[in-house]
């Protein structure tokens, strides 16, 4: 069975069509690259899967149970984390009572939680800073917290939105290696990406949305070479 | 329940209203250009209301005369407060500033209460027992006299922003301040003017306040609550519903002291404001939320 | 740090039997809106929900205690704790109005003071509750009436209100509501997705800030020996109680103490040296210029400035 199975989802806010009946699926144990231009409907699908929004129709299962009415704290006990687009860091803590604050999700006592934030913190590579405030972090530590917190909620599937961006290509190519390791210890991913290379070399399967509409969805190899989707976004950088 | 009773009490609120339409329209003002929430407002107009008082005492001023010199005295107040502090805290998280503006208003209304004392006072007006009666109602002459003046601060602040360009210019910087800064517009005189203009409004509602009804500096709170309560009612930064709030809530106010019993008039103003606050938060007039 | 706030304790359980007792009663103030402002510390300061209405709470608790002792002889340590509950009430009836209604920042400010002055009023036209004029409380000394004819047993009660509620506290930072309510506090979004349950959080905070300052009300008007509604549940009260926090620092463990070690005295001294007769104003104005310099210069309060400047010392030290 489908880990997340999205069918024909639509949401609208006002004039504005942001999804026009998507469908997708995340199977367990699967990474899946969600691109497409700005404007596709990426973070809004994100909002819908996590609980934040709800669908005008269509509907969203994790585990074969619908969403529907969950609010996020109730979707995350179900399994699923996401990470944000502008990362939200919890400034005036530091970096293990910020992951502490996720590891909370599933342990049973404080001592618990600490001891667990502990193991994540190393595991994302932070554990020299790990006492420091997380607003006198640089932007590649508060994405690595960012991912460090959601990844403390034990999730089956992580929502990663937009996790690379801002970041240089040696910090970019340690975030990859840290989702292969994730991915490694059994979780799915699901990433919004704008930085191609990453989200080509890391992904099983690649998701394309334009305009609020999946155009083509396959693997990274077939997805580079499609017509619609270099049309739709591809362009200049990319180099296949 | 007697028709007439409700009538008067009905027209009673609305000559009322003019008054709190003017407070109304102040804080909104200051609100919508700055977004800072004024908890001091209810204070200045307590010293509207001392200097109107203090003017009628030594000088003989008639309130309705002096209430120009009062809104002037406030409007330099507002600068001053605005440059020196409230300037300071435009990008600090809003509880701050909402903290800022209760120091100020702890400093107006314990300095009224340190320099005048706890006595209520009343501006007394050579004719300020005359009525003229209107069939079965009477109508209160100063009340009138208060509302036409009130409406008359409304036009005149209508026009100055809509047909000014000073005026023009807060309007823009409500709506957009950076915007408004590209352009080159000197927002820092536009906020000092902005609340300026409406501690000058409150000022104005104070003076002509004070003549008729007893005023202590124990009044300033209340009337801060009151303020809130008819913007929140219109719809906070909405000019229009702070001033149709001011009238709908006095006549409400007036009606429940009848209908219901005197000492419980405030409590129609906090059911009302929690019903608007769980229900309609964004007011009668829409407007931005908050 | 430590050794300082235990040298502290010990000096202050010393310290009634070295001082008069004019300025035990300047003590016991200190030690009580230093309760009261942790109380509130909970929802304002670790949580984030600023109220302004805090005084409803010390009312309802004040008056249910006093009407229960009244009217059924009650002894108020019971009478606390009904009353502590009662204000329990209310907090979750405030929270559940403001949290679900999604009211946040200045709208929930509003609705705090809205509840309050509706419980003000409705008290004063109640005669049963003494109406405007309030209640007065004949003074029999009767320990299990909660009175006492030596100030010093009042001194130990307030001191003991005020280390537990910062006990308590002290250990709600090192717990999982401690740790919620600070990401809430922090960015509530952020929280949820994170699996925290923002809206029952927010309401645990309110109900418990709700009951402890309930309880205080039964000190209150038990040391005052009188109860009127409109400084039981006024604006005025309200203020007091949440200067302590905000002027030594919200959301900090001993804030609300080095708040109310600031303030009490600042009071005290300008009622002696400034008073006119009657309600004197002049402490309140410096009340009101102190919460400007704060906010101004020292926003998150003086004790994390101060602790900053200890972390300095000793780094340097070291």
């Amino acid at each position: 069975m489908a880990l997340l199975e999205v069918e024909g989802v639509e949401k609208r806010f006002g004039g504005l069509q942001a999804l026009a009946g998507v469908s997708l699926g995340v199977e367990p144990g699967e990474i899946v690259g969600l691109i497409g231009p700005n404007g596709a409907g990426k973070t809004t699908l994100f909002h819908l899967v996590s609980g934040f929004l709800s669908p005008d129709a269509g509907v969203v299962r994790l585990d074969g149970a619908p969403t529907s009415g969950l609010r996020p704290h109730q979707v995350c006990a179900r399994g699923l984390a996401r990470t944000f687009q502008i990362v939200k860091p919890f400034h005036g803590l530091s970096v293990l009572e910020n992951v502490r604050v996720g590891a909370l999700a599933r342990a049973r006592t404080f001592a618990e939680a600490t001891a667990r934030a502990r193991e994540v913190v190393a595991f994302v590579g932070l554990e020299a800073r790990a006492a420091v405030p997380a607003r006198a972090l640089t932007l590649a530590e508060r994405k690595r917290l960012e991912l460090a917190r959601a990844l403390a909620t034990a999730p089956r599937l992580l929502l990663l939105d937009e996790v690379m961006a801002g970041l240089t290509t040696p910090e970019t190519a340690q975030v990859v290696e840290l989702c292969r390791r994730i991915n490694a210890g059994g979780v799915a991913i699901l990433l919004i990406e704008h930085v191609m290379r990453a989200v080509m070399t890391l992904s099983h399967r690649v998701v394309v949305l334009n305009e609020g509409q999946v155009i083509a969805t396959g693997p990274p190899a077939a997805i580079a070479g499609d017509r619609r989707v270099i049309e739709a976004y591809l362009g200049e950088a990319y180099d296949p | 329940m007697n028709p007439t009773l409700l009538a008067q009490a009905a027209l009673n609120g609305l000559l009322f209203g003019g008054i709190y339409s003017l407070m109304a329209v102040g804080l909104s003002l200051i609100f919508g250009v700055m977004r800072v929430i004024n908890i001091a407002h209810g204070d200045m107009m307590v010293w509207g209301s001392y200097l109107a008082f203090l003017l009628a005492a030594r000088f003989g001023l008639d309130p309705f005369v002096s209430f120009v010199l009062c809104a002037g005295a406030l409007f330099a107040l507002g600068v001053l407060v605005q440059r020196g502090l409230v300037g300071r805290v435009l990008d600090a998280p809003h509880e701050m500033q909402i903290l800022l503006m209760l120091g100020v208003a702890l400093v107006l209304e314990n300095l009224a209460l340190v320099v005048f004392g706890p006595e209520t006072r009343r501006t007394e007006t050579a004719y300020g027992l005359a009525t003229v009666w209107l069939g079965p109602v009477f109508v209160d002459l100063p009340r009138l006299v208060t509302f036409v003046l009130a409406l008359g601060l409304a036009l005149a602040l209508y026009l100055f922003l809509f047909r000014s360009e000073l005026g023009m210019l807060m309007r823009a910087a409500a709506d957009n301040a950076y915007g408004a800064l590209v352009v080159g517009a000197d927002v820092g005189r536009v906020y000092a003017v902005a609340f300026g203009t409406g501690a000058a409004c409150v000022g104005a509602a104070g003076a002509l306040l004070s003549a008729l009804l007893p005023f202590s500096p124990a009044s300033g709170f209340p009337q801060t609550v009151t303020s809130f309560n008819i913007v929140i009612i219109g719809g906070m930064g909405s000019l229009l519903g702070a001033f149709l709030g001011g009238i709908l809530v006095a006549v409400a106010e007036n009606l429940g002291a009848v209908l219901i019993a005197p000492s419980l008039k405030e409590l129609v103003s906090f059911v009302l404001l929690v019903l608007i606050l769980l229900f309609r938060p964004q007011g009668l007039f829409g407007g931005r939320a908050g | 740090m430590k050794w300082a706030v235990a040298l502290a304790v010990v000096v202050l359980l010393v310290l009634p039997q070295l001082v008069g007792s004019y300025l035990l009663t300047v003590f016991i103030f200190i030690f009580f809106y230093a309760y009261l402002g942790q109380a509130w510390n909970l929802l304002g300061g670790y949580g984030g929900q600023i109220s302004l209405g805090h005084a409803a709470f010390v009312g309802i608790g004040a008056y249910t205690s006093t009407y229960l002792a009244m009217t059924y002889q009650l002894s108020p340590w019971i009478g606390m704790f009904v009353g502590g509950v009662a204000a329990a009430l209310l907090g979750a009836v405030v929270g559940y109005l403001g949290f679900r209604f999604g009211l946040r920042g200045f709208y929930f400010i509003l609705l705090t003071v809205a509840v309050a002055e509706i419980c003000r009023l409705l008290v004063a036209h109640t005669e049963a509750l003494g109406g405007a004029l309030g209640i007065f409380i004949t003074f029999t000394g009767d320990p299990w009436q909660f009175q006492f004819s030596d100030n010093r047993a009042y001194y130990y009660v307030a001191l003991g209100l005020m280390l537990g509620a910062t006990g308590l506290v002290a250990a709600i930072e090192t717990s999982r509501l401690g740790a919620y309510l600070a990401a809430i506090r922090e960015d509530e979004d952020a929280a949820e997705a994170l699996g925290v349950n923002a809206f029952r959080t927010k309401l645990a905070a309110i109900v418990l800030s709700a009951f402890l300052t309930g309880l205080g009300g039964t000190f209150y008007a038990n040391y005052l020996f009188s109860l009127q509604p409109n400084t039981a549940f006024g604006i005025p009260l309200s203020v007091e109680i949440i200067l302590r926090p905000i002027v030594g620092g919200g959301g900090t463990l001993l804030g609300p103490v080095l708040g109310s070690f600031i303030l009490s005295p600042l009071a005290e001294l300008s009622r002696i040296y400034l008073a006119r007769g009657g309600w004197s104003g002049t402490h309140l104005v410096a009340y009101g210029l102190l919460l400007i310099a704060v906010v101004l210069f020292l926003p998150r309060g003086a004790y994390p400035h101060l602790a900053a400047a200890l972390a300095r010392r000793r780094r340097r030290t070291s």
